[in-house]
């Protein structure tokens, strides 16, 4: 059901685990509905990403999709990294089911949280860039269950 | 990758080869309708009779009280739809549970559009019908009581003999979904006042698009299927000769390997059991610990997401499935799993494994080994691990 690009990225995925001090971090998703993203940017003084982490709860292309979300970002300034979209997302990976799409949706969520951080934190204003819907601040999931 | 180890016996099992063998020549010679008067096709009526007589053995019932249809979902259909309608008179309560199978659950809510109403009971933790609140749930106009004999997903086995005393009580008719505890434990249908039955072919190792529904005589249900004079004029169509022959023999080959089988099935499930528990934290068995068909392993892993879990088994060979919503297509996870209290996210990560006889003990090993280095890897992936490990350390 998968193509060999998402497969490919799901068994290896790229850009795997955190950045201490990240310039900006963004979560987005819902545990209930079984998929949660969080992107780690490290931008230098340039604007431009340095470095980008990923954690991803959720299935196959809610991984890929993160993994290659990280892979688009990476080098790029922060106004071009505006511009990868689910679409562009999706394209690299040569599709996604249908049932699918949201994933790739979440990918361009997280990527724009975690400016949004940043952005927040520098206090500087991001062309196109609007408060992230659904970032999860730490805190917000309730409380663990027990057993 | 050669290797396949198959742990999904609940979706479906494999044809076994005696089964095959004998449904061939209905296929090849034995072609004829049974309905024809030529002795060549006739004999194929008297081939039918010898299975029905097989499986109604299996049961404790009589031969002509079992209906052939094409497989469990039209059993079931079948046994409420036809109930509904035969005693609209009588009354427009039907009772069942939060944890059946959508063969049941999608009739209940279809029923409920033609004036029916429909309780669907709570189950407990470990997915068992609570006694009291089914006596609660009895109306003066109850017309039906339908639970599955035992859960597909959490293998639980529900209390048959006690639930068909409770409508026996009230003068109910007891309808059991019994595909997935056919074959697998024995079922005796006056012992647990069981007055219709559903099965199918092809969870028992017998061949797909064939099952039976149990019909008790004196329970007045109409056909449901009309046509010809088939099945004693309740279910029409040209009898599925091939279908119905690899049935009988696959029951027949049930009930007679099944003490042996399933005391291995039961040793190797206690056993995948035991490591799974011990040696892979934060999880959870879903169903009863012991009251719980012998094939079927059914655990939660928190922080892990099931489609994730069953790609990187595949990758390996295994099977199995998950009640993630990942691998349904819809946005919630399996409604067996929400009914038994388990909140979202840790239904979202769940893994059923259901064995047969041809899994070994080295299977098993493999396949825990593995699951072990999946389930850290996804974690170690999971920003909901690193949140919670964060906490710990705090």
């Amino acid at each position: 059901m998968y193509t060999e690009k998402v497969m490919d990225h799901f068994q290896h995925p790229r850009n795997v685990g955190e950045i201490e001090n990240a310039s900006g971090v963004g979560t987005v998703g819902n545990a209930k509905c079984g998929d949660i993203m969080r992107i780690y940017l490290d931008i230098d003084e340039n604007q431009i990403i340095r470095d980008c982490k990923f954690k991803t709860f959720g299935c196959g292309a809610a991984i890929a999709t993160s993994s290659m979300a990280t892979e688009l970002v990476k080098g790029k300034n922060i106004r071009e990294a505006m511009e990868v979209t689910n679409k562009a997302v999706m394209e690299a990976l040569d599709g996604l089911p249908p049932v699918k799409v949201h994933c790739s949706l979440l990918a361009e969520e997280a990527i724009h949280a975690a400016l949004w951080d940043y952005a927040e934190k520098h206090d500087i204003k991001i062309e196109g860039l609007v408060r992230p819907k659904n970032d999860i601040h730490e805190g917000e999931e309730g409380e663990e269950e027990d057993y | 990758m050669s290797r396949l180890i198959y742990l999904d016996n609940a979706a479906t099992t494999k044809t076994a080869p005696e089964v095959v063998d004998a449904m061939l020549p209905y296929f090849t010679e034995h072609f004829g309708n049974p309905s024809s008067i030529y002795s060549f096709a006739a004999a194929n009526k008297e081939v039918i009779a010898k299975q029905r007589e097989t499986i109604a053995d299996a049961l404790g019932a009589k031969a002509n009280e079992i209906y052939f249809t094409a497989g469990g979902s039209e059993s079931d259909n079948w046994a409420l739809k036809a109930t509904a309608e035969a005693y609209a008179a009588k009354g427009n309560h039907i009772i069942t549970s939060k944890i059946e199978h959508h063969a049941i659950l999608h009739t209940c809510q279809y029923l409920e559009t033609r004036g029916f109403e429909v309780t669907y009971l709570d189950v407990d933790e470990d997915g068992v019908v609570k006694l009291e609140d089914l006596k609660a749930a009895i109306r003066p106009t109850t017309i039906l009581i339908s639970i599955m004999y035992a859960n597909n997903e959490i293998g639980t086995i529900q209390p048959i003999r006690e639930i068909g005393e409770i409508a026996k009580e009230h003068g109910i008719l007891f309808h059991t979904d019994a595909v997935q505890a056919f074959g697998q434990v024995p079922i005796d249908v006056d012992a647990c006042h069981i007055d219709m039955l559903s099965a199918s072919g092809h969870k028992l190792n017998g061949p797909k698009g064939i099952g039976f529904l149990y019909i008790r005589t004196g329970v007045k249900i109409r056909s449901f299927v009309h046509g010809g004079a088939q099945e004693r004029k309740r279910r029409a169509g040209t009898e599925n000769v091939p279908g119905i022959v690899g049935l009988g023999t696959a029951v027949d080959r049930a009930v007679r390997t099944m003490k042996e089988r399933t005391v291995k099935e039961r040793e190797l499930r206690d056993y995948l059991i035991k490591r799974i528990s011990e040696e892979i934290p934060y999880c959870r068995l879903n169903g009863h610990p012991t009251d719980r068909l012998p094939n079927n392993v059914n655990f939660s892993f928190r922080f892990v997401e099931g489609e994730s879990m069953l790609i990187r088994l595949d990758l390996l060979g295994i099977c199995a499935s998950s009640g993630s919503a990942c691998t349904s297509g819809s946005l919630d996870p399996s409604h067996v799993l929400l009914a038994i209290g388990l909140p979202h996210e840790i239904a979202h990560g769940s893994l059923r494994m259901t064995l047969n006889e041809e899994i070994t003990k080295e299977d098993i090993d493999y396949v825990t080994d593995n699951l072990k280095e999946i389930v850290a890897l996804i974690r170690s992936m999971s920003p909901l691990y690193e949140d919670f490990m964060k906490k710990q350390a705090k």
